[in-house]
C-alpha cells in the first residue's frame, strides 16, 4: 500500500490537513464531541494549542491571529454551547471580512436532528454570519472540506467558515489521499481590476480638482500599502482612512488627514463631503462614514475599487466601479496616472481645515483624559506597537490621537462593534508577534466582557499590556444620552459595581497598576513597556463625563458635525 | 417591479437554505421560489420571482452570485423567456354549475384531474397572469382549496449548451 492510502481516521486526517495547511497556532476547549480530536492533540508538536476560558475568546483571539499575520485564525470547540459560544466571534469577524476557520463538534450524524445532548444546528445558525459553512456527513469528504475551508476563508473577501464535524465522522477511518487541487466551480474571487476601468479612473484622477482617496481595510487584506503610497504621494493626493483602514497609510505623513465618519477628523469629513472625486478603495460605505446618504459627498464623481461586487452601489450609487483586488487595482492605476494633477488650492484648503479645527481637547485643567493617554502611548512606541482596542470612546479616541504607522497594527470591532473583543484579541495577536508590544485597550464596560481570558494570557505568559480606560461609565451610550436623550443616564453608571481592576488582575496573576494622576501616565507605560515576558495590566481612572468629539450625528451630514467645544476657532 | 430570476445551484444539503436565509436577512421579498433537478446532474434550478426597485434587484443578483454554492445568475425579466406556473384548485359545484366549471377549464386549456360529489380539482398550467385570470373567474363558484407551484422559466433559444460545456468539464 502507497504511503498516501493508508487508512486514517477523520481525527488523523483533522491534523494532517491542519498540518498540510501550515495551521501553527489553534485556539480551543475540549469537550464530549470533540474529544477523540483532543486525544490525538495531546501527541501533536507541530502545533500550540491555546486552551481559552470561553469558547467566544477563541474566536476574537482568532481574529486578533489573523489580523496580523494574514493567515486564518483557527478554532477548535465542542458542539451545542460549545459552538452557540462562537457566535459572536464569526459575526465579528464576518463583518470586518477577517478569516478564521471554526471547527465545531457534533453529535454523532445517527444522533443528528434528535435534541440530542449538547446538539445545536450550528450550521443553521451560522448560515447568514459566515462565508460558507460545511457539515461533514462522511469522513471520506473531511479532507476536501478541510482544504476548501481554508481557501474560502483567505481568499477572495476573506471572511469566517465553519466546519461542523460530527463525532463519528472523527472516529470513521478512511484513505486519506491530500486534496492537491481543488475546484469550487460557484467560486471564482477576481483579484484583477478590469483595466479599461483602470484607465478610466486613472484620467478621472490626472483631470481631479479636488480628489481625494478614501481607504478601506480592504488595501490592509491585500498588503497594498505600499502601493499605496507610492499613488498617494507621486500625486500628492491626500489619504482619509476608516477605522479598520487606519495603519494602511502612515498617520504621520502630511497627505493624511486621519480617520473620517463620524468620530473622524474634521478635515477628512469636510474634504469628504467638498471632494470633487472620491476613490474608494477597500471601504464599503458604511453608514458610520456615509451619515445621511442622500447628503453624502453630494458633488464628487465617485469610483469605488473593491473585490467584492455586491459592496458596489449597495450604499451609495458609483460612477466607475472596479471589481478587484485592491493591491492589483492601486498598483495599476498608479501605472496608468501619466500626469500628476494640478491641486494646490485644494491642498490649501485641507490645511486651512486642518488649522482651523485640529483634534483637540482641554490640557490645562490638570484632569487625566484618555486622548492624553494615547497621545503619550502613541510617542512611547513611535506609532509601531499593535494596539487591540474595544468598543465605545476609547477606541474613536485611539482612532484619532494614535498615529499608525504601519498595517496589520490596529486591531478593533469594527462593523459589530463587539464589546470584549480586546482583551481575547490581544492574546489571539501576542500569539501571531510574540516579540512585537500588544497593548489591549478596553474600557471599563467592554474589559468585563470577556475578562475571563486575563487567565489565559496570565497562563501562556503573554505579552500584552492590558489598558484599561475607567470612566466609571458606559461611555459612548452615555455620551448619546446627554445629547439626544435627556441626559437620562439609565443604566449607563457602572461606578458602584465595578470591581478593583487591579486586584482582579492581581487575583489572575498579572503584574497590575492604577493611576487618575496625569503625571504618572509617562512612567506607568514606561514600566509596562519594560516588562515583556508577560502580561501586565494598567487602569487609568479617566474624566468620567468627557465626549468624544468631533462627532457626525448618525444620519447626519457634515454639516451637522459638533466640533470640541475647547476647539481654539469652535464653529458650533 | 417584478423580475424572474433563475439561479443554478450545486444540488447540496442546505443550498435552497443558503438562498431562503440571504433573501430574508436582506429583507428582499421572494413572491414565489421554485427549485428543481436539471439536465446536469448535481445542479439544481431554483426560479424565484422577486420585486423591488432596481437598486434593490441589483443587489440580490450579485448577492446570489456571492452565495458559494452558486453557480449562475440570469435575470430573465428583459430577456426572451418561457414562464410557467401550474395551480391545481378544487372548486365547489352543484350539478347545474358543472357545465360552467368545465367550460372555464376548456377556455384556459386545463384538465380535471379529480371529481366528487360536491368538488372538482383543475389543473391551470400557463404563465402567472393566466392563473390570475382562471383563479378570478373561478372564485364566484367558489374556490376550496388551492396549490401554486410558483414560476418556472428558461429562457429562449440555445445558449444553455454553452453553461452545459462550461460545467461538465469541471
Amino acid at each position: 500500500m502507497k504511503e498516501n492510502e493508508k487508512l486514517l481516521s477523520g481525527a488523523e486526517i483533522f491534523f494532517e490537513m491542519l498540518r498540510k495547511e501550515n495551521v501553527d497556532t489553534i485556539f480551543g476547549y475540549p469537550g464530549g464531541a470533540v474529544i477523540k480530536l483532543y486525544e490525538l492533540l495531546d501527541d501533536i508538536t507541530f502545533l500550540k494549542h491555546i486552551l481559552v476560558r470561553h469558547e467566544q475568546g477563541a474566536t476574537h483571539m482568532a481574529k486578533g491571529y489573523a489580523c496580523v499575520t494574514g493567515k486564518p485564525g483557527v478554532v477548535l470547540v465542542t458542539s451545542g454551547p460549545g459552538a452557540t459560544n462562537t457566535v459572536t466571534g464569526i459575526a465579528d469577524a464576518y463583518m470586518d471580512s477577517v478569516p478564521i476557520v471554526v471547527f465545531t463538534g457534533q453529535v454523532p450524524t445517527r444522533l443528528i436532528g434528535n435534541d440530542a445532548f449538547q446538539e445545536a444546528d450550528i450550521v443553521g445558525i451560522t448560515r447568514p454570519i459566515t462565508k460558507h459553512n460545511f457539515l461533514v456527513r462522511d469522513v471520506k469528504d473531511l479532507a476536501i472540506i478541510m482544504r476548501k475551508a481554508f481557501y474560502i476563508a483567505s481568499s477572495g473577501r476573506p471572511g469566517p467558515v465553519l466546519v461542523d464535524i460530527p463525532k463519528d465522522v472523527i472516529n470513521n477511518v478512511t484513505e486519506f489521499h491530500y486534496p492537491e487541487n481543488i475546484e469550487i466551480r460557484g467560486y471564482k474571487p477576481k483579484y484583477r481590476g478590469h483595466i479599461n476601468q483602470t484607465k478610466k479612473a486613472a484620467l478621472m484622477i490626472e483631470k481631479a480638482k479636488k480628489p481625494l482617496l478614501y481607504i478601506g481595510g480592504g488595501v490592509i487584506i491585500s498588503n497594498g500599502e505600499r502601493e499605496l503610497q507610492i499613488l498617494a504621494k507621486e500625486n500628492g493626493l491626500p489619504v482619509a482612512m476608516t477605522l479598520l483602514g487606519l495603519g494602511a497609510f502612515p498617520g504621520t505623513d502630511p497627505l493624511s488627514l486621519g480617520m473620517l465618519g463620524m468620530h473622524g477628523t474634521y478635515t477628512a469629513n469636510m474634504a469628504m463631503q467638498n471632494c470633487d472625486l472620491l476613490v474608494s478603495i477597500g471601504a464599503r460605505f458604511d453608514d458610520r462614514v456615509t451619515g445621511n446618504v442622500s447628503k453624502f459627498s453630494p458633488n464628487s464623481y465617485k469610483i469605488h475599487i473593491d473585490i467584492d461586487p455586491t459592496a458596489i452601489d449597495k450604499n451609495v450609487i458609483i460612477d466607475l466601479p472596479i471589481v478587484g483586488d485592491a493591491k492589483h487595482v492601486i498598483a495599476e492605476l498608479a501605472a496608468e496616472i501619466n500626469n500628476k494633477p494640478n491641486i494646490d488650492d485644494w491642498m490649501q484648503q485641507i490645511n486651512q481645515w486642518k488649522t482651523e479645527c485640529p483634534l483637540y481637547y482641554e490640557k490645562e485643567d490638570g484632569k487625566l483624559r484618555t486622548e492624553y493617554i494615547i497621545e503619550k502611548l502613541s510617542e512611547k512606541t513611535g506609532g509601531n506597537a499593535i494596539i487591540v482596542t474595544d468598543v465605545g470612546q476609547h477606541q474613536m479616541w485611539t482612532a484619532q490621537y494614535y498615529k499608525f504607522n504601519y498595517p496589520h497594527s490596529h486591531i478593533t470591532s469594527g462593523g459589530l462593534g463587539t464589546m470584549g473583543v480586546s482583551v481575547p484579541a490581544a492574546i489571539g495577536a501576542s500569539f501571531a508577534n510574540p516579540n512585537r508590544p500588544v497593548f489591549s485597550i478596553s474600557g471599563d464596560g467592554g474589559f468585563q466582557m470577556n475578562i475571563q481570558e486575563l487567565i489565559t494570557a496570565a497562563a501562556y505568559k503573554c505579552n500584552v499590556k492590558f489598558i484599561i480606560i475607567n470612566n466609571n461609565y458606559l461611555g459612548m451610550v452615555r455620551q448619546w444620552q446627554e445629547l439626544y436623550h435627556n441626559k437620562i443616564y439609565s443604566f449607563t453608571n457602572l461606578g458602584e459595581s465595578n470591581p478593583d481592576f487591579v486586584k482582579v488582575g492581581e487575583a489572575m496573576g498579572i503584574t497590575s497598576f492604577s493611576t487618575d494622576k496625569v503625571e504618572e501616565v509617562d512612567d506607568l507605560l514606561e514600566q509596562v513597556l519594560n516588562i515583556n515576558d508577560r502580561p501586565t495590566l494598567l487602569e487609568f481612572k479617566v474624566e468620567k463625563e468627557d465626549m468624544v468629539l468631533p462627532m457626525v450625528p448618525a444620519n447626519g451630514s457634515v454639516n451637522d458635525i459638533i466640533v470640541s467645544k475647547f476647539s481654539p476657532n469652535k464653529l458650533v | 417591479m417584478r423580475r424572474t430570476i433563475s439561479v443554478l445551484v450545486e444540488n447540496t444539503f442546505g443550498s435552497f437554505n443558503r438562498v431562503a436565509t440571504m433573501f430574508s436577512g436582506k429583507g428582499f421579498n421572494i413572491n414565489s421560489i421554485s427549485i428543481g433537478e436539471t439536465e446536469i446532474k448535481d445542479i439544481s434550478r431554483m426560479t424565484i420571482v422577486t420585486s423591488g426597485d432596481n437598486q434593490i434587484l441589483d443587489q440580490v443578483v450579485k448577492q446570489l452570485n456571492r452565495l458559494i454554492d452558486t453557480l449562475k445568475v440570469v435575470d430573465l425579466s428583459d430577456q426572451p423567456k418561457t414562464e410557467r406556473e401550474l395551480a391545481l384548485i378544487k372548486v365547489k359545484y352543484q350539478n347545474n354549475s358543472l357545465e360552467a366549471i368545465k367550460n372555464i377549464c376548456d377556455i384556459f386549456r386545463g384538465n380535471i384531474v379529480d371529481i366528487n360529489n360536491n368538488t372538482i380539482t383543475l389543473e391551470i398550467t400557463g404563465p402567472p397572469d393566466k392563473i390570475i385570470a382562471a383563479v378570478n373567474v373561478l372564485s364566484q363558484h367558489g374556490i376550496k382549496e388551492m396549490a401554486r407551484s410558483g414560476t418556472v422559466a428558461l429562457k429562449r433559444g440555445e445558449q444553455q449548451k454553452q453553461l452545459k460545456k462550461e460545467f461538465l468539464k469541471i
